[in-house]
């Protein structure tokens, strides 16, 4: 019996650790991924000196002179428009001496926004948090007990879009847990016009809601009765996103198993006690982070408020190049300004949101 | 009696009925009494009036001496192609990015990452100033115009392309293309049924896009195929001739495809996630082809998973649209807002906007549904 055919020996595996194993796995693994690695690295060879040349290298940074900003045109960003706008990007018109109120709103809103992200304030302590935070706000930048009144036609910049979206969360979520809770209800009439808001509100676009707010609520009030613009924008943010929340908490319902409600019903509770006992607490919580990005959306549109002429962040920072001619043509540093701003809040909830859904989802293997 | 749940449940909705009329009826008084003293008529025969304001673009033909019900047309047409053309863009941007993710090359994710991450945090209407800015103060003026050859030119004032002569052949052609992608339809449909029957294949993707490219094309050749170009050229303040976009066009575009598509990619990126990898080894191992694998096996489950929140991103897509208003292209929003100014009729262009978005929202959820029911998943 001839020896069986002999097999050539097996390579050695392929070196799978180091930095050269990395490469060859991660950026060179076909000749097709070379090219494309080869192709992507010229472009970022190419856009990468550009543009750090324009926003760093040569951009001018501090307090400059328009005059420092016009030398170096074209070639690098003119930072200056910052510091030289910095204070009407902030707070809009709100009065010069009296800034240090509105500073301090946006370190009491932001506060607020991080401080519910922590768990371990997820009970009665957020309502507290919360109700403290708008209270303190409020007066801060309205005045009052001490401190000079401010007209809210005079309030402007970042602590706007913090009110709107913050405000605009907390009296907007109350109204979407109803509005779910009677979208699922048995009595016809209520599901009907839960139904119908709903579903009417996130048919349109938040403009129309605004320009509603703007131009109606003037006809639908007395003869007399003004409602302050930014209050007209505030009602309106929150009966639109009330609509987005309610369906947040919906899915939430929805994913409570049906034995919790028989349960509930099984002890005696009646629909409210049931609800508020043993429904929402686990319903809420599952809709934490649908809510989370209701709650980013909610953040970026409130800018959609410039349309009706209200200072917020971009509005202020809009206005603040629009009205000065020499400084008018950096407008793009200006809006990347308020860009980066945005974004840092932005990313932030979202990255967070992302990680809160992992967590949760880990708690509660499906 | 009040212990009847019955009973109850009846009070309830008494109470809300009652709360909704009630409401109502104050606003409605308030409302008709503040008309009557600013002395505003109620009603719709204002669309009937003549509108007397230009409009900067119009898909249909348009002047200031129509009626405020074609302005409104007018406006209905603008958002209707920008979001058209933007869900387009914006489907095949986001795929694109949505794989580039999912890619095993570690560059090409990350680049694609950073793009998701930084176009979706941003606010849409930031992302259209800047765009807009670009359009406008950067692009240089008309004279000095950034020329490809002589054809496409790019400007402050916007961007000028070529565009063909009028003539009959290229109505010809226009006509010809829904044909050939009937046609199509119907010879897939034949070669399915004969492959279910028999087993036979037929080739479908060649004749299909015989049918659909060749069927213009020769409809253009056979009526003595003209080539005749309308080129935009510089004849004094501006360029005449061929076509033209307009930078708030431009802009609104651009803005609203690159940051809805941020969106899609995550879609794409989770529908593609979704399906387990032995069903692509499993097609390739009954000896499907690649393509056959992607086109029988993974996509019909990956698009079961991406409809529905693609719907929505579409829909957010066309409400943002309206976002033009900031910009200044003449979308519903802009015309209604006009219309406002100039009538006061602010109840009823306000109630005009509403019901047209909603009719909208609702075709496209309808299509979508018509189609998301076609794609799924049949249990047998």
């Amino acid at each position: 019996m001839s020896a069986p055919d002999e097999l050539p020996p097996a390579r050695p595996p392929d070196e799978r650790r180091g930095p050269f194993a990395w490469l060859r796995t991660n950026l060179f693994a076909t000749p097709l991924d070379s090219a494309l690695t080869l192709l992507l690295l010229a472009f970022l060879a190419w856009i990468v000196p550009k543009a750090s040349g324009w926003l760093f290298i040569d951009a001018v940074w501090g307090p400059q002179p328009l005059a420092a900003c016009d030398a170096v045109r074209g070639q690098g960003a003119c930072w200056a428009v910052v510091w030289e706008k910095f204070r009407f990007m902030m707070f809009g018109v709100y009065p010069y001496e009296e800034q240090w109120r509105p500073a301090i709103a946006i370190v009491v809103l932001t506060g607020l926004l991080v401080v519910s992200g922590f768990r371990m304030f997820w009970n009665a302590w957020l309502a507290v948090i919360w109700t403290a935070g708008i209270v303190v706000t409020f007066w801060l930048m309205g005045g009052g007990l001490g401190l000079a009144p401010v007209r809210t036609e005079q309030w402007g910049g970042l602590p706007v879009t913090l009110i709107l979206s913050i405000f605009g969360i907390a009296f907007a979520f109350p109204l979407g847990v109803l509005l779910a809770l009677g979208r699922r209800s048995k009595l016809p009439l209520i599901r009907a016009f839960c139904v119908v808001y709903i579903e009417v509100i996130r048919g349109v676009p938040l403009i129309t809601v605004l320009f509603m707010a703007s131009v109606m609520f003037a006809l639908f009030m007395p003869e007399g009765m003004r409602i302050e613009q930014l209050l007209r924008a505030q009602i309106a943010i929150i009966l639109f996103v009330a609509a987005y929340l309610a369906e947040a908490v919906r899915g939430g319902l929805q994913a409570v198993s049906k034995g919790q409600y028989e349960a509930a019903e099984a002890i005696g509770f009646s629909y409210w006690q049931s609800m508020g006992l043993i429904v929402l607490p686990q319903a809420l919580r599952i809709s934490i982070p649908p809510i989370v990005n209701s709650f980013i959306s909610m953040f970026k549109d409130t800018s959609l408020v410039v349309i009706i002429g209200i200072y917020d962040f971009a509005y202020a920072v809009k206005k603040s190049v629009e009205t000065d001619f020499s400084w008018k043509k950096y407008f793009i540093e200006a809006f990347l300004f308020s860009i980066v701003i945005y974004w840092i809040y932005c990313f932030a909830m979202s990255k967070y949101s992302q990680k809160l859904e992992r967590d949760l989802a880990h708690d509660h293997p499906r | 009696m009040l212990s009847n749940e019955r009973v109850r449940g009846i009070i309830y909705q008494l109470l809300l009925l009652a709360a909704v009329v009630g409401v109502g009826w104050y606003l409605i008084s308030n409302t008709l009494h503040n008309l009557a003293t600013r002395q505003i008529h109620v009603g719709f025969d204002f669309l009937g009036r003549e509108a007397g304001f230009e409009i900067a673009e119009s898909q249909i033909a348009y002047s200031a001496a129509d009626t405020y019900a074609r302005a409104f047309a007018v406006g209905l047409a603008n958002t209707l192609y920008v979001a058209a053309l933007g869900i387009l863009l914006a489907t095949v941007i986001g795929t694109l990015v949505g794989i580039a993710r999912l890619s095993s090359n570690w560059l090409l994710s990350r680049l694609a990452s950073a793009y998701v991450e930084t176009m979706r945090n941003i606010p849409l209407l930031l992302q259209l100033f800047v765009w807009y800015g670009i359009f406008t103060e950067l692009m240089p003026p008309v004279r000095q115009a950034i020329a490809f050859g002589d054809a496409v030119f790019i400007t402050q004032r916007g961007l000028y392309y070529p565009w063909p002569q009028p003539h009959v052949a290229w109505q010809a052609a226009g006509w010809a293309l829904p044909v050939g992608i009937a046609l199509a339809g119907l010879w897939r449909r034949y070669a399915r049924g004969l492959q279910a029957r028999t087993g036979r294949q037929l080739p479908t993707a060649l004749p299909a896009a015989l049918l659909v490219f060749g069927l213009p094309l020769a409809a253009w050749a056979a009526l003595g195929a003209p080539t005749a170009l309308s080129l935009p050229e510089l004849r004094g303040f501006n360029f005449r001739g061929g076509r033209a976009l307009s930078p708030e066009f431009l802009a609104l575009l651009l803005g609203l495809s690159t940051y809805t598509a941020a969106f899609i990619a995550e879609i794409v990126r989770a529908g593609i996630l979704a399906i387990d990898r032995g069903q692509s080894e499993a097609a390739l191992s009954l000896g499907l082809s690649r393509s056959q694998e992607l086109r029988l096996v993974t996509l019909p489950q990956a698009l079961r998973v991406i409809i529905p929140p693609m719907t929505s991103q579409y829909l957010n897509l066309t409400k943002n649209s309206s976002l033009a208003v900031a910009i200044g292209y003449p979308d519903l929003v802009a015309v209604a807002n006009t219309t406002m100014n100039q009538t006061g009729q602010a109840i009823e262009a306000i109630a005009i906007l509403m019901a047209i978005y909603l009719a909208i929202s609702l075709l496209i959820s309808l299509f979508m549904n018509w189609y998301n029911h076609r794609v799924r998943l049949v249990e047998r």
